[in-house]
């Protein structure tokens, strides 16, 4: 502190002595309310600290007189949101399908909320969000083509009892292994798979293909289940072939692998994992990816 | 150890050594009236402001049925911004970014002119204080009365005209406070909810913190607002030049002041007569012949005070007047003062009103080529492409259409860009066409969920653009909305 009290020439304001680099502060003082402004928002802030939990405790915390817990807020909220939910979820186990469709209320829910977050939490895994689907076996649900049906039955069908589970009701339906079995040959196998690649492309071997074509109409091989043109059988899971769909790949190699030894696909029974209404909603979004029939 | 001398002077005792103190007290500022030119302006600058302030909610403009009748209102639970016949949506802030933009452009433009012209008539601090000030004249009387009347103890009267002073100051605070939330809810139907308790809760709330505000910062904080709070004050100087027009006493003309006497000469003093009325009528209480300072707001009520003591002692006007820094130095260095119009145009003023009128066309431009339509598109990402049967590829996309319109409308949306795109909206399956019919309610966004499919053939490589192109059939509108179409 300086012993005198020293005065700016040019704004004759006193100077509260500080000085940095030759630059003196001048001493402009704040007016007293600002002051007590400050003071006023200490003393607010104590309320906090009497309503609300704020000190840390050797045990545990103050509490506070309002005994609020930003968990118990979230709890009420959860609450709050099973109440709304379950009017609905209530609605749509009382439902039809059909009814839930038709209802613009329950289907936004089914395709918007619980469907589409069920669906990611259990399907999502090996069908891809969105049901885009994966390689190597898991069918996108978003296309066109159904192994085991695409109407909205179908689909609550295969999805209360499965595929090849082990529910006694489930879906199932196995192609022979022709080549493992010695059921045809090699060449036989590869001729067909010509055959079946020319239905929905270009064949590099026509006269492959032709014989292929004979194979495959015969009663005991593959036309007793894919069907006369090919166009496939819900009622069995067999896939249709004339399209541009393949789950285990469309080229003749893969198709000769597959016909020669069969891979399959098996998807579980929800009828025990998850409720009906969650089903429904499931049956319903799935329905309306875009290839819902 | 040496003996430390201390010069003399240094040794001061603690009352000698008398010191700012930390914190300032509250100087209070007891303004004189005046009439003048200066006052009569800003009188009628008030009287506009307050006018347009509260009479505005009141304003019915009628935009046809189910929408509200009042010109000026902005209508937060329906996002929605009416002025007359101007709507804008919350995703069309950007005009108010423009206005803002203009906005601060005028101000800079007034500044540069004519200094605080902004802080000393038009601030809302300003108009209020001057009405909160006027109110409190008419009850405790000028300013010597009130002097008198602050230093006398308590009395019946002044109890009285204390408690007057703060109920209408309060009413004057209420009718403000109410008048701001009109602009948020329709008015008369407010003005009734209100005094039948019927009004949400968060009315009553808004309109008692505005209430106290406008009754704080006008009747009781007043200047302490712009010397100690408001951040204009601080860089306006920057906005400032030789040639703005700022309240301003010829120090040439008026020094060396001291009393005068009537009939003695003026010979060889200066025309300031020092009798503070300049000082006195100050609502900011400085006195103008320091120079210019921060606390000056520029109302230039000063000037009406001097230029009433110059008639009286029979001195030209003008010894405090609106005058540039330039000119003060040209007199002060025995030149003709220039008129203040000569130095209106100059590089600044001339940018500050190129930038307003590029951003009032960009604006006028914006609000004049409104269609009342626009779409947006988003793809859906998860899956990011879907093979179909055939072969194709088919993308999903959302589409929302803004219909700003007060009727449903009928629309067209097609894909262009690319050829044999087939489009189905999800809800209406079993159509799937090159065009697709899509309706909107009015005035309201209406989202599709909308899969278009391309033959491979049209495909190029992963990403092909496309545009959606959707066409009002109701009217001669059309919105277009450049996307991409994603495959293998």
């Amino acid at each position: 502190m300086p012993s005198e009290v020293e005065k700016d020439a040019i704004t004759g304001t006193e100077t509260t002595g500080h000085e940095w680099d030759g630059i003196k502060e001048l001493n402009t003082p704040l007016p007293k309310w600002w002051l007590y402004v400050m003071y006023a928002t200490i003393i607010w802030s104590l309320g906090y600290f009497v309503f609300y939990p704020a000190i840390p405790w050797v045990n545990g915390f103050t509490r506070g007189i309002l005994d609020y817990d930003q968990r118990t807020d979230l709890d009420r909220q959860l609450a709050e949101v099973r109440e709304f939910r379950g009017e609905l979820l209530t609605r749509i186990e009382g439902a039809s399908l059909a009814e839930i469709r038709e209802d613009d209320e329950l289907l936004d829910f089914a395709v918007r909320g619980g469907g589409r977050a069920a669906f990611a939490e259990n399907c999502a895994p090996c069908h891809g969000l969105g049901g885009g689907g994966q390689q190597g076996g898991y069918p996108a649900l978003a296309d066109d083509a159904w192994i085991w049906g695409g109407t909205l039955d179908d689909i609550y069908a295969t999805l209360l009892y499965g595929i090849r589970s082990d529910h006694p009701q489930t879906r199932f339906g196995i192609m022979p292994a022709y080549g493992v079995d010695e059921i045809l040959t090699r060449e036989e196998i590869t001729d067909i798979a010509h055959y079946v690649v020319s239905l929905s492309g270009e064949t590099e071997d026509a006269e492959a293909a032709a014989r292929g074509a004979e194979l495959y109409q015969r009663p005991d091989l593959c036309v007793t289940c894919h069907g006369e043109n090919a166009e496939g059988n819900v009622f069995l899971g067999a896939p249709a072939l004339s399209d541009q769909i393949w789950l285990y790949g469309g080229t003749v190699a893969e198709i000769t692998a597959q016909v020669h030894n069969p891979q399959y696909g098996v998807m579980p029974a929800w009828i025990d994992r998850l409720d009906d209404a969650t089903i429904k909603m499931v049956s319903v979004y799935v329905h309306a990816l875009g290839g819902g029939q | 150890m040496m003996d430390s001398v201390v010069p003399v002077e240094d040794v001061l005792s603690r009352k000698e050594q008398k010191r700012e103190p930390l914190y300032a007290g509250r100087v209070k500022v007891h303004p004189m009236d005046i009439r003048g030119t200066v006052r009569r302006i800003k009188w009628i600058v008030l009287g506009l402001c307050l006018g347009a302030y509260y009479l505005g909610p009141w304003i019915r403009w009628d935009r046809g049925p189910g929408a509200p009748d009042q010109a000026l209102l902005v209508d937060l639970p329906n996002r929605r911004f009416y002025f007359f016949w101007i709507e804008i949506w919350p995703q069309e802030i950007y005009y108010l970014t423009a206005l803002l933009i203009l906005a601060a452009l005028a101000l800079f433009l007034a500044t540069s002119i004519g200094g605080r012209v902004w802080c000393g008539y038009t601030c809302p601090q300003t108009v209020w204080t001057d009405l909160f000030m006027w109110v409190e004249r008419r009850i405790e009387g000028d300013r010597n009365a009130r002097i008198r009347l602050d230093k006398a103890p308590m009395s019946l009267t002044k109890f009285r005209k204390r408690t007057t002073k703060h109920a209408v100051w309060l009413l004057i605070a209420l009718l403000t406070g109410g008048a701001w939330i009109m602009y948020f809810y329709d008015a008369p139907t407010l003005v009734a909810e209100f005094f039948t308790g019927a009004a949400p809760m968060a009315v009553y709330f808004f309109v008692g913190l505005f209430t106290a505000t406008t009754y704080l910062l006008g009747g009781i904080a007043r200047e302490q607002v712009c010397v100690y709070m408001c951040p204009w004050p601080r860089f306006q100087a920057a906005l400032l030049d030789e040639d703005s027009l700022v309240v301003t006493y010829e120090r040439g003309r008026g020094e060396p002041r001291g009393h005068h006497k009537k009939g003695t000469s003026w010979e060889g003093r200066g025309h300031c007569i020092d009798d503070r009325k300049c000082v006195a009528v100050c609502p900011t209480g400085i006195d103008i012949r320091d120079g210019l300072q921060l606390q000056c707001i520029g109302c230039g009520l000063c000037i009406d005070a001097c230029d009433s003591v110059m008639d009286k002692v029979g001195l030209p006007r003008g010894l405090v007047r609106f005058d540039s820094e330039r000119n003060q130095a040209r007199i002060a260095a025995g030149q003709q003062p220039e008129k203040w119009t000569k130095r209106l145009v100059r590089t600044r003023t001339i940018i500050y009103c190129v930038l307003i009128a590029t951003v009032l066309s960009i604006l006028l431009i914006g609000l004049i080529g409104r269609s009342g339509l626009d779409i947006t598109v988003q793809r859906e990402r998860s899956p990011l492409f879907v093979p179909l049967s055939d072969g194709s590829i088919r993308n999903g996309f959302t589409v929302k259409i803004l219909n700003q319109t007060r009727d449903p409308h009928s629309y067209a949306l097609a894909i262009e860009g690319v050829d044999g795109a087939l489009v189905t909206v999800v809800g209406q399956e079993g159509v799937t066409e090159e065009t697709v019919r899509l309706t909107a309610d009015a005035d309201s966004v209406t989202t599709y969920r909308v899969h278009v499919a391309l033959p491979r053939e049209a495909l190029d490589g992963e990403t092909t653009p496309l545009d959606f192109v959707l066409t009002d059939l109701d009217r001669d509108r059309t919105a277009r909305y450049d996307t991409t179409f994603r495959g293998p």
